[in-house]
């Protein structure tokens, strides 16, 4: 027997609701064998958590597989997906860790439910399953984890829980969807690592979907890119990413940010530096303490010359978004002082900062692009009324003529304008977010992770949208991220956070090149990368 | 110009659509509406004077004359059930704007701006909701005096709390996201983020609420004046209607009881299925 672990056969999945039909996987076909990973990369829906979800017998019921099949230890699971087949044969690791553990049981409880579905165990034995999985999944502390209701743990250590109920039953193929979702570099290194570990050591098969190229790069065997419910192009990843043959394959890559892309020239860069010296923002000594006594900023100073971009780099929980919403006025300053143009903005509290001049010349992106769009407002509205808070008002149709030309500089079609932020895609709220703020003209624009809701092209469109604007426009960026290589394309200095203190601080060249500290070095060395051997 | 042009085009919906989407929700608006057309018609369409007694005339059963029969001092049941629609709805419709407007505005500024005023608040609500409402109604009129203001006032207090309740909660819980954000550094003032922003956003709750509790003021009212409480007694009401035909159903006249009776719940019921479909109206999501 030859066979290998999972074999997909021109698979065809269609949604039918009352009227229509619409197929979503046209004909897939792929394999896995045990002890390799294959990696579904591709943007949200090109298919591939549906190819994941039909495997696991998943489908939500107005999907029907029309054609093809599935077939796993050699037997078709096409239509049905035997009870005794899922945790013990096939197992899911999800993308939301907290979301997919039940918030009111305890994680011993939890992971005790999963093996005695598949296994009767006495007490003693359960005792010594549970503490073997706790090693299993690297957790040390095995006694408090097991005892912790999963919002007692880490996002971290919740991942490793659904690793640990995901292999609990020895199953033969791990389907990871989007395992690492939400977790920081650090976090995502390690819980890739040890999925990657376990189907190495117990001889799994493993599909790992995922948008990200370079975690697709670095933790499997075989890719498949996919695209509108298609495979376009199939191979080992240093075949597919360094010589791609399709040509949307070769989008992606281009597309995908890595140690050597960049948006604008050297010497224009260095050019542009050399001609703005004046100081645009000024940031002395911040702090921001909340009620609980937790320092969310901890005596941060940075400054911003005009024209300059500044990156934020930190982990979730470093500070970095409540620095961003402290200089944007969102939120009040404890301690410390926020110069613009030489004149203190913090002393004004942030709920009657609306009046101040200031104002307008501080605009924000916002990281949820969609979130951030008044539900009832249309495109047309939402750009347009910053201007009208904050003017100057162009007179009669000029008005409409600015919004529309806005628009346009930002990559918007006129007729976008009338829709609702339910109606547009991801990428395109992010641009109405950008043209909402540039509309009144700022000198200092704040993105917060402007890019991080979004696929791989659209960023890639979304960074050379700002870069440009920068170009024409003359503005100062802080822009705050946690992904290193997007920082290092569009900013020119870069600050580490790390607990709401500056770990780190420099011309980017430098940080990327010749880290001083450890910090930068493990962010640096985490993040997932098209090829190991030119890592930094 | 165009910002016009763009709001008009995009708030457009098919009434044929609608009709088919929500068939409930468009039944329940046509039979309120042919209710508030009788209500408002009333005086012309009576065939009789409401108040007008006829003895020698009492206590006919349903006839080509007398539709809905006659009560026992031989006034016409469909007369008085036609003016009656007139004062209940009038009832119903101030209270729920009086507690609606009071409420929300308060409620709005509590949720907006937090802090002790609204824990404050917060606790008044909870002792308000705490007591027994309709008792509350009761003690209200019996104190204020039997008439037909006093009545709205009282059904109007008593909802007051949960239209605070209601802003409140909703406008809390939208404080913080990204749009309200968003307006703040688009240079809004608080003010205008209430009434523009968040107001327009809450809007679909409150009239889903204020559906509902149209249907309940009229059972309030109708309630309190079974009990002899609000309404003055010649004046026809739905619930002093009921509570009259009551003294008669054993003897068999039903029609002075199941008239009226029909037609408080069918108004009711209206109300409650149209809260439903105002929901799915007025959200945005479900324009095209």
């Amino acid at each position: 027997m030859n066979e290998p672990l999972l074999t997909i056969d021109g698979l065809r999945v269609s949604f039918t609701s009352d009227r229509s039909s619409r197929e979503v996987l046209h004909g897939i076909s792929l394999s896995v064998e045990r002890g390799k990973v294959l990696a579904l990369v591709g943007e949200s829906g090109s298919g591939k958590s549906v190819t994941g979800l039909t495997t696991m017998g998943l489908l939500p019921k107005q999907a029907v597989v029309t054609e093809g099949t599935i077939r796993f230890r050699g037997q078709d699971i096409t239509r049905h997906v035997p009870r005794s087949l899922r945790g013990a044969g096939i197992a899911m690791v999800f993308q939301n860790p907290r979301a997919a553990l039940n918030p009111t049981r305890r994680v011993r409880d939890q992971l005790a439910d999963v093996i005695r579905a598949h296994d009767r165990l006495d007490r003693a034995a359960l005792q010594a399953r549970l503490v073997e999985l706790m090693h299993q999944v690297s957790i040390t502390d095995v006694s408090r984890c097991l005892n912790a209701y999963p919002h007692q743990l880490s996002g971290g250590l919740c991942q490793r829980i659904v690793i640990a109920m995901a292999v609990a039953c020895s199953p033969d193929l791990i389907i990871a969807d989007e395992p690492t979702t939400g977790l920081d570099v650090l976090t995502q290194k390690s819980a890739m690592d040890l999925l990657l570990r376990l189907t190495r050591e117990q001889d799994m098969g493993m599909i790992l979907v995922t948008h990200d190229l370079g975690m697709a790069a670095q933790y499997s065997d075989d890719v498949a890119v996919m695209r509108h419910g298609e495979i376009v192009e199939r191979g080992t990843p240093e075949m597919l990413f360094s010589n791609p043959q399709n040509n949307y394959t070769r989008r992606l890559v281009a597309a995908c940010p890595n140690e050597t892309s960049l948006l604008e020239a050297p010497e224009d860069a260095a050019a542009r530096q050399e001609s703005g010296p004046a100081v645009l923002l000024e940031v002395r000594n911040l702090v921001k303490e909340y009620q609980s006594g937790f320092r969310a900023v901890d005596d941060v100073s940075f400054s911003i010359r005009q024209g300059e971009c500044l990156g934020l780099i930190g982990e979730s929980g470093s500070g970095k978004s409540t620095i961003s919403r402290l200089i944007s006025r969102l939120v009040d300053v404890d301690s410390g002082e926020i110069l613009f143009n030489g004149t203190s903005i913090s002393s004004l509290s942030a709920e009657d900062f609306y009046r101040a001049p200031q104002r307008r010349q501080i605009q924000f992106v916002f990281q949820d692009a969609a979130g951030s769009l008044n539900p009832r407002y249309t495109a047309f509205r939402s750009i347009v009324d910053p201007l009208l808070r904050m003017g100057p008002v162009p007179e009669g149709d000029a008005l409409a003529e600015l919004v529309v030309q806005t628009a346009r500089s930002v990559g918007l079609s006129e007729d976008m304008l009338e829709r609702y932020p339910h109606q547009m895609s991801g990428g395109q709220c992010a641009r109405v977010g950008i043209a909402r703020a540039i509309i009144v003209s700022p000198d200092l624009l704040i993105l917060d992770e402007p890019t991080a809701a979004l696929d791989v092209l659209v960023q890639a469109e979304v960074l050379a949208l700002l870069e440009r604007l920068r170009r024409e426009r003359g503005m100062s960026y802080l822009f705050v991220s946690h992904d290193l290589h997007v920082v290092r394309m569009l900013c020119d200095r870069a600050i580490i956070l790390r607990k709401g203190r500056i770990v780190e601080a420099g011309r980017c060249e430098n940080i990327f090149h010749a880290p001083q500290s450890n910090y930068t070095a493990q962010l640096l060395e985490a993040i997932p990368h098209f090829r190991p051997a030119a890592c930094v | 110009m165009t910002m016009m042009n763009v709001t008009m085009r995009s708030k457009r919906f098919g009434f044929g659509r609608f009709i088919r989407q929500q068939p409930v929700a468009a039944l329940a608006i046509g039979g309120l509406s042919i209710i508030v057309i009788l209500a408002v018609l009333a005086p012309v369409i009576s065939p009789y004077d409401p108040l007008a007694s006829d003895v020698p005339h009492a206590l006919l059963a349903p006839d080509g004359q007398h539709w809905f029969g006659t009560d026992e001092l031989g006034r016409d049941v469909f007369s008085r059930i036609l003016a009656a629609a007139r004062l209940d709805l009038s009832i119903a419709v101030s209270a729920v704007a009086i507690s609606l407007v009071a409420g929300v505005t308060v409620g709005c500024f509590c949720g907006y701006q937090g802090g002790w005023l609204d824990r404050v608040t917060g606790r008044i609500v909870d002792v308000l909701t705490a007591f027994p409402l309709f008792v509350m109604a009761m003690a209200l009129v019996a104190v204020l005096g039997n008439s037909i203001a006093n009545l709205i006032y009282a059904t109007a207090i008593i909802n007051f709390p949960f239209y605070i309740r209601i802003a409140r909660s909703e406008v809390a819980a939208r404080r913080n996201l990204g749009w309200v954000e968003a307006a703040h550094v688009s240079g809004t003032s608080p003010t205008r983020i209430v009434l523009m922003f968040l107001l327009p956003n809450i809007l679909p709750t409150i009239v889903v609420q204020a559906s509902l509790n149209l249907g309940w003021a009229i059972l309030n009212a109708a309630g309190l004046s079974f009990l002899g409480l609000g309404i003055p007694v010649p004046t026809p009401e739905w619930g002093v209607m009921v509570a009259n035909g009551a003294h008669f159903m054993s003897s068999g006249r039903w029609w002075l009881v199941v008239f009226p009776g029909g037609m408080l719940m069918v108004t009711i019921l209206c109300f409650n299925l149209l809260g439903d479909g105002l929901r799915d109206l007025l959200d945005p999501r479900t324009r095209s």
